[in-house]
This record gives structure tokens, C-alpha cells and sequence, in this order.
């Protein structure tokens, strides 16, 4: 195997060395950061960027005419318009800020569903989704008098692309499916799912969580309709996020919440709304968040990123191997196409008890049923330990994961 | 990994394997569920209480290691005692495992149950070694389901 060292310009040691919390220790042993599906690290520029800014650009978006305000909006649209370009949106309009993924899902359940659910009406989500993208669409099923029909999967955790078409009909309303499964790890074929779905004339809503970080995202060669990722999970702050959506779906929706920056005028008999963005972005939004989410994607563009996902595939094929190897470990989430997270179980061992020994060596995993419990019912077990990688992770991290699970195995045998 | 010995102890290990009182009881005239939102186990626990005495007390259900063996060994604590000297293990429990109550200078009566002051160095895990009490507290109390939110 040829490492990504030799290959590229892509240096690890000079990756990691931009991530400052990848040297410190936890329990007094070196930590292996291994739970990037849940919130990733954030590199030197982005603290930089947020220093930056709250010392010397603070003030609230949109409102003032004085120069800081002025500051504070020219940067968070430029923030905007480095998210665009990422995605490759056809205008940074389209890209609405949000709290995160779940926000971003929450505001087309409501902003769609309330305009075109109605009774009888069928809204389709994969078993393998995340909480967020099961719960607004069960709630606005719920005000509307729709139904959820499940996509189901197989024992690989790849979805049944049969079974799906034969669900579409012309109730169908909306297709909710991830673009990768953050308990499986799956990467679902959204292209042709999504493909499907327009022959019918419905649109898709993907939850993009765990692609954006993973590898490159073309909303407009997808086609996608929505598409609703957090900036947490890309390097950038808490707090930080966005949902994409067509232009013509977005001018058509009705805002979900109201309130200052989303309005044209108002009177206390009628509200005429903004355009987009601020149509959807009421209230003050996470102004030095969003800005940390531009640095990162300056940060993603500056490294050899092809190189980075590259290392990090590498990686999840590497680590995968060697808990494959292990007796009693077994892999939840065999699917042909994969990315960054690696499900398991250890026989006999609950998933919390591996991670606190893990833990106890410095390794952080997560351990629980990872806001995906459909999946833990298809499987049959209460939750999995995860390890999900970022490109700045090691193979000697990997081996660790092993040797640690070994550890565990011994002490539970 | 000394702490970690503190709280993986052989005691708790063993329980794990082989819990005691696991299973259900037709006969009993108490029982609640518990949940521990944060991982979704489940507990149930059922009681026989004869008069004021816990005749026969039993749990099933998933979980981890501590969750399962604090369940394990209050069940074995439990046998026998009184409601009154079973809300006095419940408490003092609790605050043990809060911090409120140190088994060394606080008087308690907690004999083999101490083993769980371990868990304090693990913040996460205080809720599955407490989960069991509070589904017993819950069921004792009339009530059907515990929740360690
Ligand atoms: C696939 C997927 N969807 C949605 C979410 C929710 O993201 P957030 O909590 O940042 O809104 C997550 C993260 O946990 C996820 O992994």
C-alpha cells in the first residue's frame, strides 16, 4: 500500500499540527481522536478566523449603517458565498445559514410540508436515517394527516433500491435519505435516487451531515433539491451550518420561523416577507460561527483535499481490517461503499463499557445507539461502538483501536 | 488505568456474566420500567412485597456492564428489607454515587454496594449504576416508568 505521504503534497504531520487539540493527552495517554461523525476538530485558522473576528469585526449583520456592521456583513456573506462555491449552488442565495443539520431539516419539513403535504399524501424516508431526518417529517406528517413510508435496507446497511421505486407513487410528497449513514456509514447512491424521484416529479430533502466531510459534494451535478449539512462536522464551530435549496423551491415555501432580518415591512394586519436568504434566516444567526465555517472551507481549499479524503478512505479500509481480524468483533455496516465511520460490536461487551475503556487509553469513540435507533432495531442489538475517522488520523491511531479492543476483550473474558 | 480498575472490578465483572435474579416474576405486585435516555437501555424490575417486606425482587432487560451488575447486586441488597430500610439504601446510594455521601467517614449501610462509589471518577457512567434504583424508587412509589433524565 502505497502511503498518501509519498503520494501528494497532502503532509500528515503538518495536517494534524494545524488541529492544536490533536496533541493533548487525556488520561494521561496521547489522544486518538476517533469520533469525528460527532463533531470534528477545528483547525488553527478557524480559531484564528473566530479571534479575528470577535476582536476586531463583531457587531450584528444587516443592520447598521456604521463600519463594523458593515464589516460583520460583508464577511458573513463571503462566508456564504465559500459555502456556495463548495457545494458548487448555482447562487449563494440558496444557501441558507442555519443552527445545523437538524435546523436546516426542520425548516424544509415546515416550509415545504406546510405548502404541500395534505392529507393522504406519503412522505418517504430510509431506514437508516438519523433521528433528524425521522422526527420533522413524522411531526409535520402528523399536522398534515400524511404517512412515513420506510426505504428499506439490507443486512449489508445498503439501501433496497427496488423496494424504493415500487414505493414512489403520486402520493409521494417528499424522499428524505442520507447522503451517508452516520451508523453505518453507508453511502447511499443519492444521484440515482434522487433521479428516481424526479421522474415522479417529487423532490428530495438529503441529509448531508456526514458527506460534506468526507468527500466532494456537487449539489447542482446531484440535482438535489435539499441538501442540509452542520459545520461542526466539517471543521468549523458549533452552531454553524447549512441547507441548500433549489431556488424554485425555496421561493415557493413559506417561512418556518419569523421574526427581525426576514421581512420587507410590516403592519399588524400583513407581513410581506424577504427574499432569499433572509426569508429564512429570522433573528440574529450565528454570525462569528458562520464566518468560522468560511475559514474552514478556506482551510479545506488550501490543503490537497483529494489527497486528504484519499488518506482517509485508505484509512477506514485499514482500520476495518484489522477489527475485522479480531474474534468477537463484529463490523454493523458491511456496505460495498463506505465512508469514515466504522460500526462494531464486541461480543458479550456493551458498547458503553468499550468506550470508557477506551476512553481510560485516550481513545475517543462513541458508544450508543447514535440517533439512528431503526437501525440498532434492524440489527437487533441496544447500540454499536463507533470509530469514525477525519483525513488527519493515523494508521498507528487504527492500530491503537485494535490493540485497545483487544484490551477490552481480555478484561470482560 | 487505575481507575479503571476501580470501576471494572472482578465483583461487577462477575455480576455482568451472571446476574442475579434475572429474570421477570409473574407473581409480583410491584414493577416499572426504567430508561436511560441517553443509551436507550431498558430496564423492568419487579417486586413482591408481602405486607411491608420485599419478599422477592428480580430485573431483566439490556445494558452495560455497571448498569447490569448495579442492578445484579440491588437486587440482592434489596431481599428481605423493609420499604423503610429499602428508600435507606436508595438514598444513600444515590448520594454515593453523586458525591454526596463519602463511604469513608459518612456512616452508611451500604456494605458490598460501596463497590460502586467508583463510578464518581466516571461521570458519564453514574446514570447506569443508579438507573436499577431509581426503577425500584419508581415501582415502590406506584409508579410506572423511571427515567435517569
Ligand atoms: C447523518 C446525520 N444527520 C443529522 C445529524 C444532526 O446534526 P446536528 O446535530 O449537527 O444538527 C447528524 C449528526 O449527529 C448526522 O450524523
Amino acid at each position: 500500500m502505497v502511503s498518501a505521504k509519498q503520494t501528494s503534497d497532502f503532509d500528515l504531520d503538518t495536517v494534524r499540527a494545524d488541529f492544536p487539540v490533536l496533541s493533548r493527552k487525556v488520561h494521561g495517554e496521547q489522544l486518538s481522536y476517533l469520533d469525528n461523525a460527532s463533531s470534528s476538530q477545528v483547525p488553527n485558522a478557524v480559531i484564528e478566523r473566530e479571534i479575528k473576528y470577535l476582536s476586531e469585526e463583531h457587531s450584528n449583520v444587516h443592520r447598521g449603517v456604521h463600519t463594523l456592521s458593515q464589516i460583520a456583513t460583508n464577511e458573513f456573506e463571503r462566508a456564504r458565498e465559500s459555502v456556495r462555491a463548495f457545494i458548487n449552488a448555482a447562487e449563494a442565495k440558496e444557501c441558507i445559514f442555519v443552527r445545523g443539520c437538524t435546523e436546516g431539516i426542520n425548516l424544509v419539513a415546515n416550509g415545504y410540508g406546510r405548502k404541500f403535504i395534505n392529507e393522504g399524501d406519503e412522505i418517504l424516508v430510509s431506514q437508516m436515517e438519523h433521528h433528524a431526518n425521522i422526527v420533522p417529517w413524522q411531526m409535520i406528517a402528523e399536522q398534515r394527516g400524511a404517512r412515513i413510508r420506510v426505504i428499506p435496507m439490507n443486512e449489508n446497511g445498503e439501501l433496497i433500491i427496488d423496494e424504493y421505486e415500487n414505493l414512489l407513487n403520486e402520493r409521494t410528497r417528499m424522499v428524505a435519505v442520507a447522503h451517508v449513514s452516520n451508523a453505518l456509514g453507508t453511502v447511499n447512491p443519492i444521484r440515482e435516487v434522487i433521479a428516481t424521484a424526479h421522474k415522479f416529479g417529487i423532490p428530495v430533502c438529503v441529509d448531508g451531515a456526514q458527506a460534506v466531510p468526507h468527500f466532494r459534494v456537487d449539489v447542482r451535478d446531484l440535482d438535489a433539491d435539499f441538501y442540509a449539512f452542520s459545520g461542526h462536522k466539517m471543521f468549523a464551530p458549533t452552531g454553524s451550518g447549512v441547507v441548500y435549496g433549489k431556488q424554485e423551491w425555496l421561493e415557493k415555501m413559506d417561512p418556518w420561523q419569523g421574526g427581525g432580518s426576514m421581512i420587507r415591512y410590516v403592519t399588524f394586519e400583513k407581513t410581506r416577507y424577504a427574499g432569499l436568504p433572509e426569508k429564512f434566516e429570522a433573528g440574529t444567526p450565528a454570525i462569528e460561527s458562520q464566518i468560522g465555517l468560511g475559514a474552514a472551507i478556506d482551510y479545506l481549499n488550501s490543503i490537497d483535499l483529494d489527497a486528504a479524503f484519499a488518506w482517509e478512505h485508505e484509512l477506514l479500509g485499514y482500520a476495518t481490517e484489522k477489527l475485522s481480524a479480531i474474534e468477537g468483533v463484529r463490523i454493523i455496516g458491511t456496505a460495498k461503499n463506505k465512508a469514515s465511520v466504522l460500526s462494531f460490536t464486541i461480543e458479550g461487551v456493551h458498547p458503553h463499557d468499550i468506550g470508557t475503556i477506551l476512553d481510560q487509553q485516550g481513545i475517543a469513540i462513541r458508544a450508543g445507539h447514535h440517533c439512528a435507533q431503526p437501525v440498532m432495531q434492524f440489527f437487533g442489538i441496544p447500540a454499536t461502538a463507533r470509530a469514525s475517522f477525519a483525513f488527519y488520523n493515523t494508521k498507528e491511531e487504527a492500530d491503537r483501536l485494535a490493540e485497545a479492543i483487544e484490551k477490552v476483550i481480555q478484561v470482560f473474558g | 488505568m487505575s481507575e479503571l480498575n476501580d470501576l471494572y472490578q472482578e465483583v461487577i465483572l462477575e455480576h455482568n456474566k451472571n446476574p442475579r435474579n434475572f429474570h421477570e416474576m409473574p407473581d409480583a405486585n410491584y414493577r416499572a420500567d426504567g430508561h436511560n435516555p441517553l443509551c436507550g437501555d431498558q430496564l423492568k424490575v419487579f417486586l413482591r412485597v408481602d405486607g411491608d417486606v420485599i419478599a422477592d425482587v428480580s430485573f431483566t432487560g439490556s445494558g452495560c456492564a455497571i448498569s447490569k451488575a448495579s442492578a445484579s447486586m440491588m437486587t440482592q441488597a434489596l431481599k428481605g428489607k423493609t420499604r423503610e430500610e429499602a428508600e435507606t439504601l436508595f438514598d444513600e446510594f444515590h448520594r454515593m454515587v453523586t458525591g454526596k455521601l463519602d463511604i469513608e467517614t459518612d456512616e452508611n449501610v451500604l456494605g458490598k454496594l460501596r463497590i460502586f462509589a467508583g463510578v464518581l471518577e466516571f461521570p458519564a457512567r453514574v446514570k447506569c449504576a443508579s438507573l436499577s434504583w431509581h426503577t425500584v424508587h419508581a415501582a415502590l412509589h406506584g409508579e410506572e416508568d423511571a427515567s435517569t433524565e
